[in-house]
């Protein structure tokens, strides 16, 4: 551990101490963690990670945490699902879901970041831990500072669905419901990480905070036998998560863990929040902030703060970006449901759409390794769906009310 | 002349101004001029090159730069240029 030697600036190289700062003084550009490669690639091997926790912190190496105490010591180590069904329906012969429906302890990829960011936060010394949350990150916050005992504050737009509402309730942190969107939310967040000494997770944590995200590589990689996808789809919200995921298949290959990297990264979102997806299909290199209007709340972020690193790392890459409607989310999240038995969120839906789409285009090939990352649990979204599954078939308690409602032989088959 | 809106981390080299005025015909002139009553201001908006840091956002009359001729956009008389960081917040260091 404590392999981390500075922050530095991502645009123009200044460094500083590894404490909570995010932003540039000299050109307001993002902090991001350096590490000592060279000592990190003395102590790794496959092996040692084998032999590890259960959880993200058996990467713990790569992760920017001096320890060698971790909370949120559960979080990671997700199935990586073969999706046969899925696969034969969509035409690709190798199809994979990373599925984070089942993260601990709330059902979202972000327990990997706040477990990486609230055991930080407790080295710098902070009380407090709070957060800007279109809902999956509240949910994270709140359950990891309860179980942590520290005081948490986690602010939310006003229409979230009312399963992320009550996901933070229940711990019982400060609730902060914002009039407003996501992108009002985080304007707000930033004046107030200005004037308390809180650790805010995706503010003034945000360079640890970001880092866990990098686990999603490490173990897609892993659990496919130490070898790259080809492809991997990612949903894009502030495109953080699919720069740390190129990131992460990147250092394993610095550190001696693979020895090439071939994989083409792919973002989606969803049609009425894409300020990235629309940059990347109109060539451009900058994106035009957007008021959000989808479905997929997740994805809701207008002002995109890693939109930049998402195109450049796509562009790179020589992978793609597209969107999707809200209709064709609601047929994602049905068909991943219905093919594979994983009940995704609205952002799996869009993952799934796109992924579709990319198929059709031609983009993504049959015979391509192929990984779609599935990030949020289905049960938190239900208005997304409630009205596109039907209703369960009413009966009387009597064999003759079934019998007349399904057709069913004596030896099975049949159906209503 | 023109009003500039100035965001905190900037305002140690404008005596605490969050407003200033500037005479320009394009956000080019405007930095030059600034830099000249305010100095120091251009490095930290723009880099080696001249051109404008990425993490840097210039809006007239609310509209991104980059969405109109970047910095040859041209300014009259009474326009409003915001200069904003694009990561809010500024830097919270606790030591």
């Amino acid at each position: 551990m404590a392999t981390m030697k500075a922050l530095v600036c991502r645009e123009c190289g200044k460094e500083y101490p590894t404490k909570a700062i995010h932003v540039c003084e000299l050109c307001f550009g993002p902090l991001e963690v350096k590490y000592n490669y060279e000592e990190i690639k003395k102590g790794i091997s496959r092996k040692k990670i084998q032999d590890g926790p259960d959880s993200i912190w058996r990467y713990a190496d790569l992760l920017p945490v001096q320890g060698p105490t971790f909370l949120g010591p559960h979080a990671g180590m997700t199935p990586l699902v073969r999706a046969k069904n899925l696969g034969a329906h969509l035409g690709l012969d190798e199809l994979y879901i990373k599925n984070d429906t089942v993260n601990h302890p709330t059902l979202s990829f972000k327990d990997r970041v706040v477990a990486v960011a609230i055991t930080r936060a407790r080295e710098l010394g902070f009380e407090t831990i709070a957060c800007a949350s279109t809902g999956n990150l509240a949910n994270s916050v709140a359950a990891h500072a309860a179980a942590a005992g520290m005081r948490a504050y986690v602010f939310i737009p006003g229409d979230l669905e009312a399963a992320k509402v009550l996901g933070n309730l229940i711990y019982r942190p400060n609730v902060v419901e914002v009039e407003g969107n996501y992108d009002d939310v985080n304007r707000l967040c930033s004046e107030i990480a200005g004037e308390h000494g809180w650790a805010f997770v995706n503010i003034n944590i945000r360079p640890y905070y970001a880092e866990g995200s990098k686990t999603l590589a490490y173990e897609t990689v892993e659990q496919l036998g130490w070898r790259t996808p080809d492809q991997v789809v990612i949903p894009m919200a502030s495109g953080s998560l699919l720069t740390k995921i190129w990131k992460g298949l990147h250092e394993m290959k610095t550190v001696g863990l693979i020895s090439e990297v071939r994989t083409k990264i792919n973002g989606a979102q969803a049609e009425g929040c894409s300020p990235i997806s629309t940059a990347f299909k109109s060539g451009r290199d900058f994106f035009k902030p957007v008021k959000p209007k989808t479905i997929a709340k997740s994805l809701a972020i207008g002002n995109p703060a890693d939109g930049y690193y998402a195109l450049k790392a796509t562009a790179e890459s020589k992978g793609s970006m597209d969107m999707v409607s809200d209709d064709e989310v609601v047929e994602g999240i049905k068909l991943l449901a219905q093919t594979e038995g994983i009940f995704a969120e609205t952002a799996g839906g869009v993952t799934i759409g796109v992924l579709q789409k990319l198929v059709k285009q031609g983009t993504i090939k049959k015979s391509d390794v192929t990984v779609a990352y599935i990030t949020g649990n289905g049960l938190k979204t239900q208005e997304a769906v409630i009205d596109a599954v039907g209703r369960p078939h009413r009966i009387q308690p009597s064999l003759v009310s079934f019998e007349q409602t399904f057709k069913v032989g004596k030896h099975g088959g049949g159906d209503a | 002349m023109i009003k500039v809106r100035i965001p905190t981390p900037l305002r140690p080299l404008t005596k605490g101004q969050g407003e200033v005025q500037a005479q320009a015909k394009s956000i080019t002139e405007m930095i030059d001029n600034l830099n000249a009553s305010h100095p120091g201001i251009k490095d930290r908006l723009c880099d080696e090159t001249g051109e404008l840091r990425r993490f840097v956002n210039i809006y007239v009359n609310e509209e991104d730069i980059r969405f109109l001729k970047g910095k040859d956009t041209s300014l009259k008389e009474g326009d409003e240029v915001s200069i904003v960081p694009a990561i809010a917040g500024g830097s919270l260091c606790r030591t």
